[in-house]
């Protein structure tokens, strides 16, 4: 029962997600190509709202449901890991039109295929935990 | 009964681009109220180390029964999409721009028959009961289109750059985009727009090329 609220969460995302087209490979095409306000939207509204809620945990104005205020942890400045790992990232963005929270809304809308694309991203997950000690970050 | 059709008419109908920053907000508020952090790429992490990937690298070695929630919010999206597709989305249109879809028809004009129609694109390049006439080339994300090479390269190759990059950068739209831009910190802001290089250079370079491979 404990996990039920993070369930709900997620439907409540994944549920926009699909009704705003975030799972659209012919949206994140469309983005690319800077031809529509449509995902750009999406994104600025989410940052700018985000900004006001996350300011509001940070300062002690709102509290976590055990009364604590919420702790944020701060990335490290080093930059390669963001560069090069962003661009990678981002490469397989445009590529499958799918980023890492869409897989699984997309899997859910009965795109079973996608089981072969969660499975291939654990693999390059599971790739990186192997050779992140060789790599620049 | 009448106020419930209104309702289902209503979420039936297509969402404006600030019905994300509504949908966004509840979702970060909502997890960063229990405590917890929005990013949904650590999933995948998770879901190594669960596999006991732990054996081959310390980097999966950590309690990843401690993030079990995360793991839930990955099911409840699956269940939201599951919802959406299935009850509220008559039509599975992507409404995407007429430029759009002569760039989409130039990619595909060697191709006979493979153009698409302006305000009859499918939410996603797969045939489905709705969209039962889409063309051959853009049917991407099916279990057919995972043995010719350019759905393997698709699939397969965009799922490794995900899972591959998302951790090499630590984070993903979810968790930088949203939760690390929120947060005001500086390296998000330097993962979103690296995010946005490598999908020019994707979307310029190769993926016209990509999709013309019909082996």
């Amino acid at each position: 029962m404990k996990f039920f609220k993070y369930i709900m969460v997620g439907f409540l995302f994944g549920f926009g997600a699909y009704k705003m087209e975030m799972i659209s490979f012919f949206r994140i095409y469309e983005m690319f190509l800077f031809q529509s306000f449509h995902m750009y939207g999406i994104i600025i509204s989410g940052i700018i709202i985000g900004i006001i809620i996350t300011q509001l945990f940070k300062r002690g104005f709102v509290k976590t449901n055990h009364g604590d205020v919420k702790k944020f942890n701060p990335k490290a400045h080093t930059w390669p890991r963001y560069i090069i790992g962003g661009i990678i990232f981002g490469m397989g963005w445009a590529l499958t039109g799918v980023c890492s929270g869409m897989m699984f809304v997309l899997m859910g809308s009965g795109y079973t295929v996608f089981a072969i694309f969660i499975a291939s991203a654990m693999l390059g997950t599971f790739v990186y935990g192997l050779t992140r000690q060789y790599l620049p970050h | 009964m009448d106020f419930l059709n209104q309702i289902h008419e209503l979420l039936s109908s297509q969402w404006p681009w600030w019905m994300g920053g509504i949908s966004i907000g509840l979702t970060l508020f909502l997890l960063l109220y229990f405590g917890k952090e929005f990013g949904l790429s650590a999933n995948l992490r998770t879901m190594c180390a669960a596999d006991g990937a732990g054996d081959y690298s310390d980097f999966f070695n950590f309690d990843w029964q401690s993030q079990g929630w995360n793991l839930m919010v990955a099911l409840g999206a699956m269940f939201g999409g599951y919802m959406a597709a299935t009850y509220f989305s008559p039509g599975h249109h992507a409404h995407i721009s007429q430029e759009t879809v002569v760039a989409l028809n130039e990619i595909s004009a060697d191709v006979p028959g493979s153009s698409l129609t302006y305000g009859n694109i499918p939410i996603v390049p797969a045939p489905t009961a709705e969209n039962a006439d889409l063309p051959k080339f853009w049917n991407l994300y099916s279990w057919d289109s995972l043995f010719t090479l350019r759905g393997l390269i698709i699939i397969v190759g965009g799922g490794f750059l995900i899972g591959f990059g998302s951790r090499y950068a630590g984070g993903c739209t979810s968790g930088h985009a949203i939760s690390g831009i929120a947060d005001l910190q500086l390296p998000s802001l330097i993962a979103v727009v690296s995010f946005f290089i490598g999908g020019l250079i994707m979307t310029y370079f190769f993926l016209p090329y990509i999709l013309q491979i019909h082996i």
